[in-house]
């Protein structure tokens, strides 16, 4: 068939089932994105004479004789397109992986369309900015500045790769060819726990175009952990990269490696699996229970109990609880639950993998490169030189890519056939396979005083890990972060982390403290409502207060500088907010209106080890070169970076080019995560650029014999007293006389500050049918020195939206055999442009923070009181109290119905 | 996404296009929901757009809507005086949880025979009173109630190589009051329960078509507008097993929708006031 693509003619012929989009990819359209597969995220979308349609779901040989249009071809670097430069302009995006559908979508807008996008952008999912960004851009809003030479960090910069992701040129991980490439499918298990008795491969080996079929047999018998992090042993060993034992519906059983994704699928239909099915639960309390099935039998002595499936127990006594309940003059006690839920970055995980001159290549979708390279070397018994793992820019993580659940697949093949091998997950495996975040079930019990003041404050964290161990111990931890937030003498906190037959949890956005966020601040709106004080006030008499020691789980020496009272700031602002807005009236008579607050703290950076390497060079084309290992899927960093060294030496980002997140051209860095990006990279990048400033002032005060203390950074120059030395001048100086400007620096994260935040919403919710409706959201939240006004208010708004996501719209549905109903995002509803009201973020300017420029990451802190904001606000608006999550129409109306009978009886 | 399995599209059908048939062959239209998700049983498609069947035909007895009629034709078709019921093809098209992109070349006929419980053309379908040509392979022509298409979840009354060929909507049901009621659990979602009642002009009978919550579309018909109570006990009197579950609506929510927006809908249609 002949088609126009881009102005340019193609006669080709697809393979008769084929869709458009990957057929514009084959003919390098790598522009057209694959997030869904399935039509309901449109970042596929292309123009079919004109007209936008999802290329997923367009058959390929409906191109014959038609012209399409995809991202490359409506705009031209240096020739944008309007739309093109009004995403650029908003910015209109954090990881870049849905603008290119955004934009071939609302480029074609009429009038109408442009009025109500809700309707017009329901076609489009965003995972990372909340949708005001996206509007903003669709409605020619700009909000990216020029920053004045040394003068970057507290201006809203443009992202360094802007212009590459809104005309389709920025590469991600897919977003490459490689001849001789082998393509990877995965054979997943029907069964909950199955023990693996055989496989016959011979007819999947007989399908032309199939090479290897890899069993547990093939692997190396080498236990690891999935999840990324410096130390290791902060996680169990309890994987094989294939087992013989399946321990979730999902569980990978077989991998077929072959010519065609086709022939590997075919493959894979082929392949005759013999199970033992075992007995399975799905619930931690009965997992824990005696007799319960035993997932494992792991003589790893990082499990405490395999015969009880717990994984990790904690228990912490500060003070004396029962003395504490004994003083109390109210006590109120509840269990509430967080559910399973997806990451839906729209980037699928994906890997390719390649030998170079006898070294091993891995090109993939992480957050963090250098631990990847570092279990590859484990498992595969390779030394640290024989391997380069690196990104290019990933369609967003929230944590799902700290993991390696791509990299080692494309290993094990590219090892043992010498060949080119990549491994693309579907929208399906992300939710049955991919780590969600851990289910929690907190019973938190609080006593107070009638004052308010806390005497006791006791929780019991159950958390479902899942089949594997992954995260399962530090999201524990990381729950104290909701118990250190308010003060009180006496507190116990009890958490069992337990394997059950369910896929495996891991890091998601607010890690570990999202769930006890939403039951503490939960229990403390209904101890609020017990005492008869505004919760808000509670609060404000129970926070800690600076020099105040954070106390969770042990009450001794730590490493948070904590100076300045933010929450307290965070607290009044939102209290203001929602007063001043008082008076929205409902939406009508059926509809009953309420408020509701919840605030978080934790800390910068993780407790555990956390490195970071920067390199800067002023190079002889008189750019800094900034080299840093940090992966940018839409966090952000990457421009904070920039900001940081063009203020540093300076200069404005222009003169920056950012080398990043790869293991062969950058240093050592833990990864993105925890926040850790801005805080420990940024610190980094912050120290190399001042060890080259002061080089090339020496330089310059040696030169012209002006004291360095009378010398300044002066964009492409220094200016030496009166005198002005050119960059150019200098660097042929150094040249000549061997001086190189360059360093190198690690930073650390210890010590660490704290971030924190207070959520407000005012909801209101249909008496009848359950609905709930945001009236109004404000986050105020303490991030510290802004380095980057636009892209703060963007992380904010995203983590509300996500959270609002979590707590609204979001179900995650297993059948009786802990099967996933929903795998899809058809069924599994991230929030669309319709669903998510504007966020009125307010920023507190605090100084204490020992961040790069005083600055303080608060991609995660944004997203854990959401949940219980929202659920105090129904609350308050129906008398109700919802303990469980998520809040959707048919869990929130069968109460309320009840509430009414008991009322009117 | 790719259909790895397909190894043949019949881009040019014969007029009769069942001829044919075999195993493992699908019907293909718009293609919106074939390339959605994997169907590895499938080995050949047969394009029905190739045949360029007449998208909207009015005619003096009613509408005629050619199976392959995509759903922007069908948003975009004008509506002469007098067709009161003409407002809800445009609200059942907004129904659908796709967007206007997939509405370029989704088809009205597509979504009918997908028979989802949630499928908006079939409620639109089932309320207007249609009747669905069928065209067997052997060339024998059928013609079924709308209302008794759709068997359950992902049913119907087709059979293997038979094909909905158009949709015939007779005048007086499009000169029927009508008022409506969707609730999705989000936004713009896909619907949990999407009500139809329709009344003569000037009359004070209800036709109520239940969608969406049901595993297959009701009509629960009313010679004389009937109370609160009746109705209730009519929605009442469904089936248990009849009210769907899936990640969309439970049951019990359903059923409880269905008689807070038939009692709505009832209640407008009481009103009277214009059509």
């Amino acid at each position: 068939m002949s088609c126009i693509v881009n102005g340019r003619e193609f006669g080709r012929e697809p393979a008769p089932g084929q869709c458009l989009r990957t057929f514009l990819r084959e003919l390098g359209h790598f522009g057209v994105k694959k997030g869904c597969d399935a039509g309901d995220c449109g970042a596929c979308t292309v123009w079919l004479d004109g007209a936008p349609v999802h290329s997923c779901i367009t058959p390929a040989f409906r191109a014959d004789g038609r012209e399409v249009t995809t991202i490359e071809g409506l705009g031209r670097p240096g020739a944008l397109h309007p739309v093109q430069r009004q995403f650029e302009d908003a910015p209109g995006f954090q990881c870049g992986f849905c603008t290119a559908g955004m934009i071939m979508t609302s480029a074609t807008f009429t009038e109408d369309q442009r009025a109500d996008l809700p309707r017009a952008l329901k076609g489009n999912l965003c995972r990372c900015t909340g949708y005001r960004a996206i509007e903003d851009a669709v409605k020619g809003v700009g909000a990216v500045e020029a920053a004045a030479p040394g003068k970057a960090v507290g201006a809203s910069v443009g992202a360094p790769a802007g212009h590459d992701v809104v005309t389709g040129h920025a590469e991600f991980t897919m977003d490459t060819r490689i001849d001789g490439m082998l393509h990877l499918k995965v054979l997943h298990s029907p069964h909950a726990h199955a023990r693996v008795l055989s496989i016959d491969r011979s007819a999947a080996l007989a399908v032309p175009g199939v090479h290897r079929v890899y069993t547990w047999e093939d692997v190396p018998r080498r236990r690891f952990t999935t999840a990324i992090h410096t130390d290791h042993l902060v996680d169990p060993d309890d994987t094989y990269v294939l087992d013989d034992t399946v321990r979730f519906a999902g569980q990978r059983v077989a991998a077929v490696l072959a010519d065609t994704v086709g022939a590997a699928e075919e493959g894979c239909r082929r392949l005759a699996v013999e199970y033992e099915v075992l007995p399975a639960v799905f619930d931690p309390e009965a997992a824990m229970a005696d007799g319960a099935p035993q997932l494992h039998g792991s003589d790893d002595p990082f499990v405490r109990d395999p015969a009880h499936n717990i994984l990790l127990e904690l228990h912490a006594h500060i003070g004396d609880v029962d003395a504490g309940f004994a003083a109390a003059d109210v006590i109120h006690e509840g269990t509430y639950f967080s559910p399973r839920v997806q990451h839906a970055h729209l980037e699928t995980h994906g890997s390719i993998a390649w030998m170079e001159d006898g070294r091993l290549n891995v090109r993939t979708s992480s957050q963090s490169p250098s631990i990847a390279k570092v279990k590859l070397e484990h498992l595969f018994a390779l030394r640290p030189d024989q391997v380069r793992v690196f990104c290019r820019r990933v369609g967003g993580g929230f944590g799902g890519k700290q993991e390696v659940i791509t990299e080692d697949l494309v290993a094990l093949a590219t090892l043992d056939t010498g060949r080119p091998a990549c491994l693309e997950f579907t929208r399906e495996e992300e939710f049955t396979t991919a780590s969600p975040r851990h289910p929690m079930t907190l019973t938190v019990k609080l006593g107070a005083k009638a004052d308010g003041t806390l005497t006791a404050f006791q929780v019991r964290n159950v958390s479902n890990t899942g089949a594997y161990g992954n995260h399962g111990g530090e999201t524990m931890y990381a729950g104290g972060a909701a118990v250190m937030i308010y003060r009180c003498p006496n507190k116990k906190f009890d958490a069992y982390s337990v394997y059950t037959n369910t896929v495996p949890s891991g890091a998601l956005r607010g890690y570990g403290m999202t769930q006890p966020a939403f039951a503490v601040e939960s229990a403390m709106d209904e101890l609020a409502r017990a005492l008869h004080i505004d919760p808000l006030e509670l609060r404000r008499r129970n926070i800690v207060r600076p020099a105040e020691p954070l106390v969770a789980l042990h009450d001794g020496p730590d490493d948070v500088v904590f100076g300045e009272d933010g929450l307290a700031t965070c607290l009044d602002l939102v209290g203001d907010a929602l007063a001043r807005t008082a008076d929205q009236v409902p939406p009508g008579p059926e509809w009953l209106v309420g408020a509701g607050v919840a605030s978080s703290l934790h800390e910068t950076a993780p407790p555990t080890e956390h490195l970071s390497e920067a390199w800067v060079t002023l190079g002889d084309d008189l750019i800094y070169e900034v080299a840093v290992g940090t992966v940018e899927f839409g966090e952000g960093t990457s421009t904070a970076h920039v900001q940081i060294a063009a203020n540093q030496l300076g200069t404005t980002p222009s003169r920056i080019r950012l080398v990043q997140s790869d293991t062969d051209r950058t240093g050592f860095d833990t990864g993105a995560f925890a926040s850790a990006g801005l805080f420990v990279a940024g610190n980094a990048v912050l120290r190399a650029a001042n060890a080259v400033r002061d080089r090339i002032l020496e330089c310059a005060a040696t030169h012209t014999g002006v004291h360095v203390v009378m010398c300044t950074m002066d964009d492409d120059g220094v200016v030496c007293g009166d005198r002005r030395v050119s960059l150019a001048e200098l660097v042929a100086l150094g040249r000549a006389r061997g001086i190189r400007f360059t360093a190198a620096r690690k930073a650390y994260g210890s010590p660490r500050s704290v971030t924190s935040n207070t959520q407000g919403f005012r909801v209101a919710v249909h008496r009848v049918t359950g609905e709930i409706r945001i009236l109004y959201s404000v986050q105020a939240a303490d991030a510290g020195v802004i380095i980057n006004p636009a892209q703060v208010r963007g992380q904010v708004e995203g983590g509300v939206a996500q959270g609002i996501g979590f707590a609204l719209t979001e179900n995650h549905h297993l059948d009786g055999s802990g099967v996933m109903v929903n795998p899809n995002l058809r069924n599994y509803r991230i929030p669309t442009y319709a669903d998510i009201p504007r966020t009125e973020v307010l920023l507190v300017g605090s100084a204490d923070s020992v961040g790069p420029m005083r600055a303080k990451g608060m991609a995660e802190c944004c997203i854990n009181p959401v949940a219980p904001a929202l659920a105090n606000a129904v609350h308050d608006a129906t008398g109700v109290r919802y303990r469980a999550l998520p809040l959707t129409p048919e869990r929130i109306y069968g109460r309320l119905l009840a509430e009414q009978s008991v009322s009117a009886g | 996404m790719d259909l790895n399995t397909i190894t043949e599209v019949v881009r040019r059908p014969s007029e009769r296009p069942g001829a044919g048939w075999h195993e493992g062959d699908a019907w293909l239209a718009g293609g919106t929901w074939l390339y959605s998700t994997e169907q590895p049983d499938l080995r050949r498609l047969i394009d029905l757009t190739a045949l360029h069947w007449e998208p909207l035909v009015p005619t003096d007895t009613g509408l005629e809507i050619g199976a392959t009629c995509t759903i922007r034709d069908l948003y975009a078709f004008p509506w002469p005086e007098g067709r009161s019921a003409g407002v809800l093809f445009r609200r059942s098209c907004e129904a659908f949880l796709s967007s206007f992109k997939v509405w370029n070349t989704a088809t009205v006929g597509g979504n009918v025979c997908l028979s989802l419980p949630a499928g908006p053309m079939i409620t639109l379908t089932v309320a207007l009173e249609a009747q669905y040509e069928l065209w067997a392979p052997d060339g024998s022509v059928r013609f079924v109630d709308a209302l008794d298409f759709v068997t359950g979840d992902h049913r119907n009354v087709l059979a293997p190589g038979e094909v909905l060929r158009r949709i015939v909507i007779p005048e007086h049901a499009l000169r029927r009051r009508t008022a409506h009621r969707r609730f999705t659990l989000t936004r713009l979602g896909r619907s949990t329960v999407f009500l139809v009642g329709t009344q003569r002009p000037g009359g004070d009978d209800l036709v109520l078509t239940v969608t969406a919550g049901t595993t297959r579309p009701l009509r629960i018909a009313f010679d004389s507008l009937p109370d609160a109570r009746t109705l209730r006990q009519s929605i009442d009197a469904v089936p248990a097993d009849v009210w769907f579950a899936d990640p969309n609506g439970t049951p019990d929510h359903r059923r409880h929708l269905t008689r807070h927006f038939a009692e709505e809908i009832r209640r407008e249609l009481t009103a009277g006031g214009p059509a």
